[in-house]
C-alpha cells in the first residue's frame, strides 16, 4: 500500500529501464500519442482475436470498439468536467443522457409517423440543440438547491434524479398525459425510435439500402461488398466514427481551454477547497451551477451522439444507473483531471473492461470441445473442471461485471489517481511542486 | 420534540421550503377524508375505499419494516464507518438467495434433488409448489432460513470488510463509496453466475393464507411473519444497542469517533460488530422482502437500495430508530401514492420525498439523532 502511493511512483520522472519503457514514456509526454498507441494496442489485441475470421470481422470488431470508445470518451470528459475539475459528485449521468436524447428524438421526430410516438418534425440540428438545452435545464434544476449539499448526499440526490427521469420517461401515463397536452410522446417502456443518422444518408440515398449516393457507391466499390468485402454497414459504421472523432476534439479542445482560463482555474480552487475559493471572493454556487450545466449539456450531447445514433432508444436497461457507473469507471481509470486520461480511460474502459471479456470468452468457448452444462448448480455438481469453464465462459457477462468492479476497487486501492491522475492540473497557474535538481521526496 | 417545533409558525417563517412541503402535505390529507368521505370539492375529493386505503397503508407498513430493517444497517455503516455504502442492496440479495437454499433444504431435502433446492431452483427442474415453502405448512423452514440469512450474509460482510475496506480505513468518504461500487458489481454478478439471471417464483401457495380481514383489508400468514419478525429483530438491535457494552462502544464510535478511541473502544473490533450486525440485517431483510414478493432475482437488491437510501436520509443517518421511521415513511409513501398518481411513479415518489428531505431538512426528519 505504502509504497505505490509514495510520490515518487509517478513513472513520469523515472529513467526509462528498457527500449519499451522509453517508448512508454516518449508516448507518455505526448498526449495524441498515447491515444494513438492505446488504440494500437487495442486494434493488434482485436485483430489477433478475429484475423481467422476474415476482414469483414476484423473490421466489424474494430468498429465497435472505436465507436463504444468513443462514445465513452465524450461522456467521459463530460463528467470530468464535474468531478474532475470541480469536484461534483454527479452520479446521475444516465438521467441528464436519457433527457438529451429523449429530447432531441421528441423534437426531430415526425408528428405523424409509421409506428411509434408522434414528435414535432423540427430539424435534427435544433433537436440537438433542444436535446442540450434540456439537459443543461435539468441540471440547473438538481444545481440549484443540490449544491450546498455534502458530496456523498449531492450523489444520493442526483442518483435519485435520474432514476426519476428514467421512470417517468418509462411511464405509459406520462406518454398519455404528453400525447394529450403537446401532441407528442415518449413512447413509454417501449422506448422511441431515433431519427435517422445523417451520416447514412451521405453514403444512401434516404438511407435506403441498395441506393447508394455518389460517395457511397464509391466506397462500397473499393472498400466493400465490391471490393474489399467488408460489409456496407460497417463502412457507413466507420463514416460515422470519423464524426465521432471529431466531436471528441471538439469536447477535448473547448475542456482544455475552458480548464485553462481563470474560470477553469477557480474550478479547481473550487475541488481542492471549497471555503479557501469562496474566501478569496469567488462566487463558488454561482460557478458550480454554470460549469454543472455546461457539464450537463455535453452529456445531453453525448447521449444523443451515442445512443440517438443507433435506431432505437428505451429508458431500461439503456438509461439505468449503471451506465453512470461505467462512465464512472472510465474517469477512474483515466485519472480524474486529466482531459486526454478521460479520453483514455474511456477507450481503455470500453475495449478492455466493456467489450473485451465477452469477445475473449466467446473465443475461449470456441476452444472447448465440452457441451456447456445449463446451470452453475449442474456445472458444480458434476465437478468437471472442463465443464466449469465451458460455464464460466459461456456466462462470460456476469463475470465481465465481476472483474469490472474488482479493477474499481484495486484502483481505490493501489492507484486512486488512475492512469493519468499524476497530471491533474493544480489550481495554480504555475507548478508548485517543481523542485531544483530532480531530488527524490523520500 | 423536534418534530413538533418543526411545524411551528416561526420554523415556518424560517423554512419557506418547508412551508410549501407541509401545506402541500396539508392539502393531502384534506384531500384524502374527502375522498374517504366521497365528497367532491372542486379539484380535491373524489371517491376512496376504506379497504383501498386500509390495504394501501397496511402494505406499506409491511414493506416499509423490510426497508427500514434493511436500513439499520446501510445506517450503521454510514455512521461508524463514515460512508455510503452501495454494496447494501447487494447484501441484501446475498441473504435472500443463500437464506432461500437453506430454507429449501430443510423444506423439501428428502423428497427434491438437492441441486435444485441449494441453487434456489436455478438448477434443475422443480417448481415451488413441489418445494412447499410456506410458514403455514413449512415454517420450521423459514425460520432456520431467516436465521441462516443472517448469519451467511454477516460472514459475506465481514469477508468483503476485511479483503476490500480494511485497506483503506484512513481514507475518505467518496473514495470508500466508489469502492463500495465495485463491490455492489462483484458480489451482485457473483450471485448471477451462481444463481442465474431470471426472475423466479420462490413461495408455494398454501390454502387459508389469508388470516384475517379487519375493514377488508387482508392480512396473509406471511406478512405477519414479516411483520414479527421484523420487529423482533429491530427489537433485538435496540437492546444490542443499549444494553450491551458492544452497542455502547458502537455508539460512542458512531458519535465521536476519535473520542472514542481515546477512550480506548476497540475500534477494529466494533467494525467487525458493525458488519455482523448491520450485514445480517440486510441479508434478514432481503430473505423477508422474498417472502412477502414470492419472487427472487438476482439484482433485487440492487433496485431496492435507492429506497433503502431515502429511509436513511428520512430518519437522519446515524440513527437506526430513524431508519426505522424512514422506512415506514417509505413503504407507506410508495403504496399510498397510488392514491393520487399512476403506479408506474410510486418509486419516483418515494424518490422525490427522499431529495426534498435532503434538500428542506438534510439532518433528517427527526433531527441527527445519532444511534441513539
Amino acid at each position: 500500500m505504502s509504497d505505490a502511493t509514495a510520490p515518487d511512483d509517478t513513472m513520469v520522472d523515472r529513467e526509462p529501464d528498457s527500449a519499451l519503457a522509453a517508448v512508454l514514456a516518449a508516448a507518455k509526454r505526448s498526449d495524441l500519442g498515447l491515444v494513438v498507441l492505446t488504440l494500437g494496442l487495442i486494434y493488434l489485441g482485436a485483430t489477433l482475436l478475429t484475423f481467422t475470421d476474415g476482414l469483414n470481422s476484423v473490421v466489424g470488431l474494430l468498429r465497435t470498439l472505436t465507436f463504444l470508445g468513443l462514445v465513452y470518451a465524450l461522456s467521459t470528459l463530460a463528467l470530468n468536467l464535474h468531478w474532475g475539475y470541480t469536484g461534483l459528485f454527479n452520479i446521475g449521468v444516465a438521467g441528464f443522457m436519457a433527457i438529451g436524447v429523449y429530447t432531441m428524438g421528441i423534437v426531430v421526430r415526425s408528428p405523424d409517423p409509421a409506428f411509434g410516438p408522434p414528435g414535432f418534425g423540427l430539424p435534427l440540428p435544433v433537436g440537438i440543440v433542444a436535446g442540450m438545452a434540456m439537459a443543461s435545464l435539468f441540471g440547473l434544476i438538481a444545481a440549484l438547491p443540490a449544491l450546498r449539499l455534502r458530496a456523498d448526499y449531492f450523489a444520493i440526490v442526483t442518483l435519485g434524479l435520474s432514476e426519476i427521469i428514467r421512470l417517468t420517461l418509462q411511464s405509459s401515463t406520462f406518454d398519455t398525459a404528453l400525447r394529450e397536452t403537446l401532441g407528442v410522446g415518449t413512447g413509454g417502456g417501449r422506448g422511441m425510435g431515433m431519427p435517422q443518422n445523417p451520416v447514412r444518408g451521405l453514403f444512401l440515398v434516404d438511407g435506403r439500402a441498395g441506393d447508394p449516393t455518389a460517395l457511397g457507391a464509391a466506397v462500397f466499390g473499393t472498400l466493400g461488398e465490391g471490393g474489399l468485402g467488408i460489409s456496407n454497414n460497417i463502412l457507413i459504421g466507420w463514416g460515422y466514427i470519423l464524426v465521432l472523432a471529431v466531436f471528441v476534439v471538439a469536447f477535448y479542445v473547448l475542456l482544455e481551454r475552458l480548464g485553462r482560463s481563470p474560470f477553469g482555474r477557480t474550478l479547481k480552487a473550487i475541488r481542492e477547497d471549497e471555503l479557501v475559493a469562496d474566501s478569496l471572493g469567488k462566487n463558488v454556487d454561482l460557478i458550480k451551477i454554470k460549469v454543472f450545466m455546461i457539464g450537463c449539456a455535453l452529456m445531453g450531447l453525448a447521449g444523443i451522439l451515442w445512443f440517438g445514433s443507433q435506431g432505437n432508444v428505451s429508458p431500461s436497461p439503456q438509461f439505468e444507473p449503471i451506465l453512470t457507473f461505467y462512465i464512472f469507471v472510465a474517469v477512474i481509470i483515466g485519472g480524474s483531471g486529466s482531459n486526454t486520461g478521460s479520453v483514455l480511460g474511456g477507450i481503455v474502459f470500453a475495449a478492455v473492461l466493456f467489450e473485451g471479456p465477452r469477445r475473449v470468452g466467446a473465443v475461449l468457448r470456441d476452444t472447448i470441445d465440452a457441451p456447456t452444462p445449463p446451470t452453475f448448480g449442474d456445472a458444480v455438481a458434476a465437478a468437471d473442471p472442463v465443464g466449469l469453464l465451458a460455464y464460466a465462459t459461456d456466462n462470460i457477462a456476469p463475470l465481465q461485471f465481476v472483474l469490472l468492479g474488482l479493477v474499481l476497487i484495486f484502483i481505490m486501492h493501489r492507484r486512486p489517481d488512475g492512469l493519468l491522475g499524476d497530471r491533474i492540473e493544480t489550481a495554480a497557474a504555475v507548478d508548485l511542486t517543481r523542485r531544483e535538481g530532480g531530488e527524490r521526496d523520500e | 420534540m423536534e418534530s413538533i417545533e418543526l411545524l411551528s409558525p416561526a420554523a415556518l417563517r424560517e423554512h419557506p421550503g418547508l412551508a410549501v412541503v407541509a401545506a402541500i402535505g396539508l392539502l393531502l390529507c384534506v384531500d384524502l377524508l374527502a375522498k374517504l368521505a366521497g365528497l367532491q370539492v372542486g379539484p380535491l375529493g373524489g371517491s376512496l375505499s376504506v379497504a383501498r386505503l386500509g390495504s394501501n397503508l397496511w402494505n406499506g407498513l409491511v414493506i416499509g419494516l423490510v426497508i427500514g430493517l434493511a436500513g439499520i444497517g446501510l445506517s450503521m455503516t454510514y455512521s461508524i464507518l463514515n460512508f455510503a455504502n452501495f454494496s447494501h442492496g447487494d447484501l441484501v440479495s446475498t441473504g435472500a438467495f443463500t437464506g432461500w437454499g437453506v430454507a429449501f433444504v430443510v423444506a423439501a431435502a428428502g423428497s427434491q434433488p438437492l441441486g435444485a433446492l441449494v441453487t434456489v431452483r436455478d438448477a434443475g427442474d422443480v417448481t415451488p409448489g413441489a418445494i412447499g415453502a410456506h410458514v403455514l405448512s413449512t415454517p420450521g423452514a423459514i425460520v432456520v432460513g431467516l436465521l441462516a440469512a443472517f448469519a451467511i450474509t454477516a460472514v459475506v460482510s465481514l469477508a468483503i470488510d476485511r479483503a476490500f475496506y480494511k485497506p483503506m480505513r484512513d481514507r475518505g468518504g467518496i473514495a470508500l463509496l466508489i469502492t463500495s461500487v465495485g463491490v455492489a458489481l462483484v458480489v451482485r454478478y457473483l450471485i448471477q453466475f451462481a444463481y442465474g439471471a431470471d426472475r423466479r417464483g420462490i413461495t408455494a401457495s398454501v390454502d387459508g393464507d389469508t388470516l384475517a380481514t379487519p375493514l377488508g383489508v387482508s392480512v396473509t400468514a406471511h406478512q405477519l411473519t414479516i411483520a414479527v419478525a421484523a420487529i423482533g429483530l429491530m427489537v433485538a438491535m435496540h437492546y444490542t444497542l443499549q444494553r450491551t457494552k458492544l452497542g455502547t462502544a458502537m455508539r460512542a464510535m458512531a458519535d465521536n469517533k476519535d473520542l472514542a478511541l481515546i477512550t480506548g473502544i476497540p475500534a477494529e473490533r466494533v467494525v467487525a460488530a458493525t458488519w455482523i450486525l448491520g450485514g445480517g440485517l440486510a441479508g434478514a431483510s432481503g430473505y423477508l422482502y422474498v417472502l412477502l414478493r414470492g419472487t427472487i432475482q438476482f439484482d433485487f437488491g440492487w433496485s431496492l437500495l435507492l429506497l433503502i437510501f431515502a429511509a436513511v436520509i428520512l430518519g437522519g443517518i446515524g440513527s437506526i430508530y430513524g431508519a426505522i421511521a424512514g422506512g415506514l415513511v417509505i413503504g407507506l409513501v410508495f403504496t399510498t401514492s397510488t392514491v393520487w398518481i399512476s403506479s408506474d411513479f410510486n418509486a419516483a415518489a418515494a424518490f422525490a420525498v427522499m431529495i426534498l428531505v435532503l434538500l428542506l431538512r438534510p439532518e433528517g426528519l427527526f433531527g441527527g439523532v445519532s444511534t441513539a
